[in-house]
C-alpha cells in the first residue's frame, strides 16, 4: 500500500508545532499502525531528518503507552482498539491519513506526539487504592466476592490509563478514568472503608491536575479501548453524593 | 579455535546466605537470624529500585511502608506500564483450595523438576511457601481475580500440571496484579515516602568502596544525566528476551541496568536459559516488530497439527482432509497430547516446519485447530471461553479463527537467566539486590508457566525487604558525593558512551543491528543449539559489533527526548550479552528444558541432560570487551528433589 501521512511535528514542549507530510511507500497490509511509523522512521533517520517520537511499549493493547489521535479519532478509527493493535488493512491504498498527539491543558505535549499523562497518577496517588499493609493479608476465601461483583470489578479495572477518553472529551475531562477505578475498588467488600475519602479526594486531585468538568458528552466511551461504559460516570456521581451528604 | 578459547575457568561461587537443616524450616531460620532496623533509622536509610513491575513496584511499595526512603525509577511514562503489565495466564500458589492433593512440597517439587534440575531447592522452597501470602495480600489489595458463583477464587490448571492451582483474572492477570503494586506503589508516593522517577533511565552502576552507592541516570525527557546516591541498589528491571529483536516482550525491554552491573563486577548466571513459548502468532514480514502470544490455555480445546505431505502445505487447510493432516503432539506424545510442555510443543512445532510441512507465510508456522471443539461444545461455549484470543488473532492476522484453523509458532518470550544473587537476593556486588525476572534464581532451565508472575511478587513483598534490612543494619553508610572517583568515572562512562553514540554519523539505523542481532541468536542460539553454530555466531556477533561502533546512525541530540538514542544504548548492550549467551550456550553440552544441543539427545530425539558434568549454575565474570569471561560454577544440590528424566510419551 501507498499512503500519505500528515504527522503533528513538535520540536519540545514550548516549541510550535506543524503538520508534516510524508509518503510511506510499499507498506504491508498486515503492518499495523505503528509499525508503519516505524518504517516510515527508518526512511528519516537514514535520510538526516529527526524521526517522529511516539510512546508505545507492549505493542499488544495493554500497557495503555500508544497515545496519537488518526484522522481525528483517539486511537484511530477502529472501535475499542488501541493504536497498536490497528492495523493498516484498515486504511485503502492512497489514502492521506492525519496524525495527532492527544490534546488536553491536563496532558502537555512533550515532543511530537508524545504527552506528559502524569496527572493520571496523581489522582490514583490521591486515593486510587485499597490500603493493604504487607504481610498482615487475612486469608484470600476470608473475603469471598460475589461473583456478579467481581466481574464487575474486574470489566471497570480492565482500563489500561491510556487516556484516550481525555483527548476525546471536548472538556478534556478524566472522568472515565476516574470512575472506572472507583467503580473497580469500589464494587468489593475491600474497597468500602475508604470509598467516601476515594471518591472525594480523586475528584479534587482530578480538578488540580488541570482537568476540565464533565457535562456527559460522552465522546470518552466512544474512543475507550476497553469499552468502559458511561454508566460508570453515574456511579461515581452518586458515590460522590453520598460521600459529601455523609461526612 | 577451539571451544575453550571462549572462556576462562575461575574458582567456584557460593551462595553463603543459604542456611542448611530442613527445608521447610530455612526461610523462618534466615529471617529469624537476619539484623533488624529499627523503625527511627529507616528514616536515615535510602534504598533505589530501578523497575517498577511485579518485583520492582512490590518491592519500592513495601520498603517505603516498611519506612526506608526510597528513590524508585522506569522508563515508562507511568509505573503502572512496565512490562508485568501483559502477562496473560496466571499465577500459581500452593493453596490447595481445590483440595486436589496441593501443597506447599508439591508447588516446590513441581518447579523444581519444571526447571529441569537446574534451580536451588532452597529459593524454589520458600517461593513456593510465599505463594500463598502473595495470593492473600493481592486479594486484600482488591485484585479482581476470577471467581466462583459463591464468591470463592476460582483456579485453573496451567502450563501442564495436574492441580489446579493458578489463579486468573481472565487473560489479564499481570495487569490486575500490577495494578494492585502500582496502587500500593502511588499511594507511598502519595504520602512522600517514594520518590518516583517515571521516564529515567538507569545507564550506570555507581560503586563506592565496593559496596553499590548509586546509580548514573538520563531523565529521557531533557536528556540531562544525574547520579543518584543510596545506601542499596535494587534491580528489579526485568528480563532481556529482547535480545532476539523479536519476541513477546514489550519494546523497551532490555538488559542495559543488569549489564552495566555485570560489567562491574556483578555475576551474570544462565544467560542461555531462554523460554521459548510454543502459542505465539507467526511473524507475517520485514516490518514485524515483535510477535504476540496467545495464551497457552489455548492448547486445552485446540489442536495442533500440520499437513502430511509438504506439497499439502500452501492449500488451505479446509480442503486438506482429516487423514492427510498429521496431528503430531497427540501422535508423540500420546498421554500429553497438545498440553505437553512448552519446551516440547516449541521444538515440535520447529521440527515439523524444518521437515518443510510448515504453514502460512515463509512456512513458519503450525495449525491451532478449534474445529473439533466447535463441533463438541458449540461455537457459543468457544467463545465465552477464548472469545477475546480469537478477537486479538483476528486483528493481527485479518483471518477469522472460527472459520479457519489459526497459526501459530513458537516465540521468545521470558529469560531464566539474569544476574546472579545468593539466598539474600544480593548479588556478588555488595548491596546490590536483584529481584524479578532480572536475576537467575528459582527457575532453572525451563520454566514453567504462571511461576514468574509468582517469583516477582515472592521477591518484591516478601522476600526482599526483609533480607535487604540485614544488610541495611550496618548502615547508613559513608556519605557519598559527586566528587568521589567513582562517582565522577560511572558518569563519564555514561557521557562519553553517549557523545560516543552520537558522533559516528554512520549509514546504518540501530534497529537494523537489532534486527540483524536477532536473526543471528535465534538461528544459532535459539530453540536449538550446535557447538558449530554456536561457533559461528560468536564470530558473526563480534563482526556486528565492530560493524555497530562504526556505522550506526544516530541522529538528534543527547538533551531532548531523543528514542533512537536510548535505542542505541540497549542494543550496543543486547550485542555483548548476545557473545555471553552464545558461549553459555556452548559451554553447556547438555540439553535441558528449552535449551537443546543437538549433540546431546537420546536414540528417539529428546533432551539429554548430563547431571553428572553439568548440575550446577554457571555464573560469568566480565573480563573487559576483548578478554575472555571467566565462568564461576555454583553448585546444585539435590536432597528432596531426586533428578530424573521427564517422559510425555
Ligand atoms: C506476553 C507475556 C505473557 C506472560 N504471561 C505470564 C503469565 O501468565 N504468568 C507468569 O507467571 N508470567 C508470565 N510472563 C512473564 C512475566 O510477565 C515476567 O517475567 C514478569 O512480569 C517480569 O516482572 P519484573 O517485575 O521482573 O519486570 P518488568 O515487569 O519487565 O519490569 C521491568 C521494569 O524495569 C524498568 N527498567 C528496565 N530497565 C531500566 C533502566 N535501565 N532504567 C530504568 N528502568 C528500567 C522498566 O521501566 C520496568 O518498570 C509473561 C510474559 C510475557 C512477555
Ligand atoms: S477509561 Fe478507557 S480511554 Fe480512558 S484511560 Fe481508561 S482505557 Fe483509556
Ligand atoms: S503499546 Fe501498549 S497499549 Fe499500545
Amino acid at each position: 500500500m501507498d499512503i500519505k501521512v500528515r504527522v503533528w511535528r513538535q520540536a519540545g514542549p514550548s516549541a510550535a508545532g506543524k503538520m508534516v507530510t510524508y509518503d510511506v511507500k510499499g507498506i504491508s497490509p498486515d503492518a499495523s499502525f505503528l509499525e508503519m511509523i516505524d518504517v516510515l522512521n527508518e526512511t528519516l533517520i537514514l535520510g538526516g531528518d529527526d524521526p517522529i517520537a511516539f510512546d508505545h511499549d507492549c505493542r499488544e493493547g495493554i500497557c495503555g503507552a500508544c497515545s496519537m489521535v488518526i484522522n481525528g479519532v483517539a486511537h484511530g478509527p477502529e472501535k475499542a482498539t488501541t493504536t497498536c493493535q490497528l492495523h493498516m488493512r484498515k486504511f485503502s491504498d492512497g489514502d492521506v491519513i492525519d496524525v495527532e498527539p492527544w490534546r488536553a491543558a491536563a496532558f502537555p505535549v512533550i515532543k511530537d506526539l508524545v504527552v506528559d499523562r502524569s496527572a493520571f497518577d496523581k489522582i490514583i496517588q490521591a486515593g486510587g487504592y485499597i490500603t493493604a499493609p504487607t504481610g498482615t493479608a487475612p486469608d484470600a476465601h476470608a473475603t469471598p466476592v460475589p461473583k456478579k461483583d467481581a466481574d464487575a470489578a474486574f470489566e471497570a479495572a480492565t482500563c489500561i490509563g491510556c487516556g484516550a477518553c481525555v483527548a476525546a472529551c471536548p472538556n478534556g475531562s478524566s472522568m472515565l478514568f476516574t470512575a472506572a477505578k472507583i467503580a473497580h475498588l469500589g464494587l468489593m467488600p475491600q474497597g468500602q472503608p475508604e470509598r467516601d475519602s476515594r471518591v472525594i479526594d480523586m475528584l479534587q486531585a482530578q480538578d488540580d491536575a488541570g482537568f476540565g468538568g464533565c457535562t456527559n458528552a460522552g465522546e470518552c466511551t466512544t474512543v475507550c479501548p476497553k469499552g468502559i461504559p458511561l454508566s460508570l460516570i453515574g456511579r461515581l456521581n452518586s458515590d460522590y453524593r453520598k460521600a459529601i451528604t455523609t461526612r | 579455535m577451539t571451544a575453550n578459547d571462549f572462556w576462562a575457568e575461575g574458582e567456584p561461587v557460593f551462595d553463603k546466605a543459604a542456611p542448611d537443616g530442613p527445608v521447610e524450616t530455612r526461610w523462618e531460620r534466615r529471617k529469624f537470624s537476619a539484623k533488624l532496623v529499627n523503625p527511627a533509622n529507616r528514616r536515615k536509610l535510602t534504598v533505589i529500585v530501578v523497575g517498577t513491575g511485579l518485583a520492582g513496584g512490590s518491592a519500592a511499595a513495601t520498603l517505603a511502608e516498611a519506612g526506608y526512603r526510597v528513590k524508585s525509577y522506569c522508563y515508562q511514562d507511568s509505573p503502572r506500564r512496565a512490562h508485568s503489565i501483559a502477562a496473560q495466564g496466571g499465577i500459581n500458589a500452593a493453596k490447595n483450595y481445590r483440595n486436589d492433593g496441593d501443597s506447599v512440597y508439591r508447588l516446590f517439587y513441581d518447579t523444581v523438576k519444571g526447571g529441569d534440575f537446574r534451580a536451588r531447592e532452597s529459593n524454589v522452597y520458600r517461593l513456593a511457601q510465599v505463594s500463598v501470602n502473595i495470593i492473600d495480600q493481592c486479594v486484600a489489595q482488591g485484585v479482581p481475580f476470577a471467581r466462583e458463583y459463591g464468591g470463592l477464587l476460582d483456579n485453573r490448571s496451567f502450563g501442564g500440571t495436574q492441580v489446579s492451582r493458578t489463579f486468573y483474572a481472565r487473560g489479564q492477570t499481570g495487569q490486575q496484579l500490577l495494578l494492585g503494586a502500582y496502587q500500593a506503589l502511588e499511594r507511598q508516593i502519595g504520602l512522600g515516602n517514594v520518590e518516583m522517577n517515571a521516564r529515567h533511565e538507569m545507564l550506570e552502576l555507581i560503586i563506592v568502596d565496593g559496596k553499590a552507592r548509586g546509580i548514573v541516570v538520563r531523565d529521557m525527557v531533557t536528556g540531562e544525566i544525574t547520579t543518584e546516591f543510596a545506601d542499596a541498589v535494587v534491580l528489579a528491571s526485568g528480563g532481556y528476551g529482547n535480545v532476539f529483536f523479536l519476541s513477546t516482550n514489550a519494546k523497551g525491554c532490555n538488559v542495559t541496568a543488569s549489564w552495566r552491573a555485570h560489567r562491574k563486577g556483578a555475576l551474570f548466571a544462565n544467560p542461555c536459559y531462554t523460554q521459548i513459548h510454543p502459542t505465539c502468532i507467526p511473524e507475517s514480514g520485514s516490518h514485524q516488530s515483535k510477535l504476540t502470544l496467545m495464551s497457552e490455555s489455548l492448547r486445552n480445546d485446540g489442536r495442533v497439527w500440520v499437513p502430511k505431505k509438504a506439497a499439502d502445505c500452501p492449500k488451505p487447510a479446509g480442503s486438506i482432509a482429516e487423514e492427510d493432516r498429521d496431528y503430531y503432539l497427540e501422535r508423540i506424545y500420546p498421554s500429553f497430547g497438545n498440553l505437553v510442555p512448552r519446551d516440547i510443543a516449541s521444538r515440535a512445532a520447529k521440527n515439523v516446519c524444518d521437515e518443510g510441512r510448515g504453514v502460512g507465510p515463509g512456512g513458519l508456522g503450525v495449525y491451532l485447530d478449534f474445529a473439533d471443539a466447535i463441533k463438541r461444545l458449540g461455537r457459543k461455549a468457544v467463545e465465552a471461553k477464548y472469545g477475546n484470543l480469537f478477537e486479538m488473532y483476528e486483528r493481527i492476522t485479518g483471518e477469522d479463527p472460527y472459520e479457519t484453523p489459526m497459526r501459530i509458532y513458537p516465540a521468545v518470550h521470558y529469560t531464566m537467566g539474569g544476574l546472579w544473587v545468593d539466598y539474600d537476593l544480593q548479588s556478588t556486588v555488595p548491596g546490590l539486590f536483584v529481584v524479578g525476572e532480572a536475576n537467575f534464581s528459582d527457575h532453572g532451565a525451563n520454566r514453567l508457566g504462571a511461576s514468574a508472575l509468582m517469583q516477582g511478587l515472592a521477591d518484591g513483598y516478601f522476600v526482599l525487604p526483609n533480607t535487604i534490612s540485614n544488610y541495611l543494619a550496618a548502615g547508613p553508610f559513608k556519605k557519598v558525593t559527586e566528587s568521589d572517583e567513582a562517582v565522577v568515572e560511572a558518569r563519564k562512562q555514561v557521557e562519553d558512551r553517549i557523545e560516543k553514540f552520537l558522533s559516528i554519523d554512520g549509514d546504518r539505523t540501530v534497529d537494523s543491528f537489532h534486527r540483524e542481532l536477532g536473526q543471528i541468536m535465534w538461528e544459532y542460539c535459539g530453540m536449538e543449539r550446535t557447538e558449530e553454530g554456536l561457533t559461528k555466531a560468536i564470530g558473526l556477533i563480534r563482526a556486528l559489533k565492530e560493524e555497530f561502533w562504526t556505522r550506526v546512525k544516530v541522529p538528534g541530540k543527547g538533551e531532548e527526548l531523543n528514542q533512537n538514542l536510548e535505542k542505541a544504548g540497549r542494543v550496543a548492550d543486547f550485542i555483548e550479552l548476545g557473545e555471553l549467551m552464545c558461549i553459555d550456550a556452548l559451554h553447556r553440552r547438555e540439553s535441558c528444558g528449552g535449551h537443546f544441543r543437538a549433540e546431546s539427545q537420546t536414540p528417539d530425539g529428546e533432551a539429554l541432560r548430563h547431571d553428572d558434568q553439568f548440575s550446577y549454575a554457571a555464573a560469568w565474570e566480565y573480563f573487559g570487551a576483548d578478554g575472555k569471561p571467566v565462568l564461576h560454577k555454583e553448585d546444585l544440590n539435590f536432597e528432596y528433589v531426586h533428578p530424573s528424566t521427564r517422559s510425555y510419551k
